[in-house]
């Protein structure tokens, strides 16, 4: 049949989707029957209680975690398919975790370089080109020749956003990126990632800066035991919430 | 003043023993680190049924002591009849003695290596083998550089066990000295110097990098 739209390699479309995504460690189900969609220049945030499975969904996203059940894909690309190629989605999906994960060998620029060069193949200049630009943006252009071990948190975490983001790619997933910081870190690492989103990046983000997820989210979702309990504009879940557990789980953090 | 009998041939032959013990050290590390390598990356990252054999065999290797090793595998290359030298025993089974520690040692440094720094790796594109070659090895040897230091010193030392096989390396020399002279304590003493003289720079280099490499992290 000609011109369905709803084959497999639905051509152009630019989004992640989540089809009653299933996932289990062993015998414990982490991921209940996930549904999401979204668009190419949307900021969802998800926000949730701990061990609800937010971590375990960015990780299914871009194949780092296999999962048992559904489907997720990328710009139509079915992500868990045996023929997909990880390590080429995986450029197109940037991933920032809540330890960053500077490799301590490397300098900020080296560790920033390193990705371009290897994934990319870019030459030397150029990806020097290109991590420069990127560390300029997240406010590190000072610090191109030190080593991580001699920066605060807050700017390993803006290395690792900048390193992310020298592959220039299409998304963006942020797991808890200030968890881990000093209270007084928080608020660059939120800037950074507010001008992101200010830049039209297409973002994930699991937070537990609920008042940061209102202000820059298109969309927020409540996520609870495997489950999106809630779903939609900020206003409406943070601000009127519905569902009893999405009420008690934001009394608990405001 | 002090006298002695020790004349400048002697030295020489000395030092032709200290020739033997460093080429004998260098066959050993070179071949136990490269093997040590290989079983230590088999040792941290393959599957039970090639991990295990691999770490049985290094266990026999590491507690047999070596002195039984080197005369065993001197009596069975002339049981054989294989035609190799004592020499080459000896440097093959000290290489092997070396590379089941080094396993150990570079199994260690990999493992070391914490997962979310390697998934931070993949995240980024990376492949399995991209993420070995640039981000677990050079963290691995960091870690494991003082420890491989250590144990090709102690190689060094342990290369005297092959007089027992009949090769005459520095301690064999100086023995033969000494029953010829009757110099023990100054001829002992030179001895030992010789194999300080060869240690420290190794143990230089050792305490180089690792300041270099502390002053990054
Ligand atoms: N690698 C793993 N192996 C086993 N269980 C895991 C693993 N990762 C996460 N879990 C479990 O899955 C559940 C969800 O974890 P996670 O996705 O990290 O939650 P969240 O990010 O919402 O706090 C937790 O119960 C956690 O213990
Ligand atoms: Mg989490």
């Amino acid at each position: 049949m000609h011109g369905s739209g709803h084959g497999s390699k639905s051509g152009g479309v630019k989004m992640i989707e989540l089809k009653d995504v299933r996932k289990s460690f062993g015998s414990l189900e982490v991921l209940k029957g996930v549904s999401l969609t979204v668009q190419k220049g949307e900021v969802l945030s998800v926000i949730g209680g701990s061990g609800s499975g937010k971590s375990t969904m960015l990780m299914c996203i871009n194949g780092l975690e296999p999962i048992q059940g559904g489907q997720i894909l990328v710009d139509g690309i079915d992500v868990h398919a045996r023929g997909t190629d990880l390590n080429k989605l995986r450029q197109k999906i940037g991933i920032v975790f809540q330890q960053w994960n500077a490799f301590p060998h490397l300098t900020v620029l080296e560790n920033v370089m390193l990705a371009p060069r290897k994934v990319l193949g870019k030459s030397k200049r150029e990806a020097e080109e290109i991590a420069v630009k990127q560390l300029t943006h997240v406010g590190l252009g000072e610090k191109l020749k030190v080593y991580p071990s001699k920066l605060s948190g807050g700017q390993q975490q803006r290395m690792a956003i900048a390193r992310a983001l020298a592959m220039s790619p299409d998304y963006m997933l942020f797991d808890e990126v200030t968890s881990a910081l000093d209270p007084q870190l928080v608020g660059e690492v939120l800037d950074t990632l507010k001008m992101l989103s200010e830049e039209g990046m297409t973002m994930i983000l699991v937070t537990h800066e609920i008042r940061f997820a209102r202000d820059v989210s298109d969309r927020v979702a409540f996520f609870h035991k495997g489950l999106i309990h809630e779903i939609g504009a900020p206003e409406q879940v943070i601000g009127n919430p519905q569902k009893p557990e999405t009420i008690d789980f934001l009394k608990s953090v405001l | 003043m002090f006298e002695t009998s020790l004349t400048w041939n002697d030295v020489l032959f000395l030092l032709q023993g200290a020739g033997t013990t460093l080429t004998i050290t260098f066959w050993a590390v070179l071949g136990g680190t490269i093997l040590g390598m290989l079983f230590g990356l088999a040792r941290a990252t393959a599957p039970w049924w090639l991990n295990a054999p691999i770490g049985f065999v290094l266990d026999i290797l590491r507690s047999v002591p070596l002195l039984i090793q080197f005369v065993l595998a001197n009596s069975f290359k002339s049981i054989l009849k294989l035609n190799v030298t004592a020499f080459t025993v000896g440097c093959v089974v000290l290489a092997l003695y070396t590379a089941a520690y080094c396993a150990e040692i570079v199994r260690g440094g990999i493992l070391a290596v914490p997962p979310t720094t390697r998934r931070a790796a993949r995240s980024l594109g990376m492949t399995y083998t991209q993420d070995l070659t640039n981000i677990v090895f050079p963290i691995a040897l960091r870690v494991a550089l003082p420890s491989w230091i250590g144990l090709t010193l102690g190689v060094m030392k342990d290369t005297a066990l092959v007089l027992w096989i009949g090769i005459v390396e520095l301690l064999r020399s100086s023995q033969i000295l000494v029953t010829r002279l009757q110099e023990p304590l100054f001829i002992l003493s030179i001895a030992g110097l010789i194999y300080f003289l060869m240690s420290f720079p190794i143990a230089r280099l050792g305490a180089r990098l690792e300041k270099r490499w502390r002053e990054n992290d």
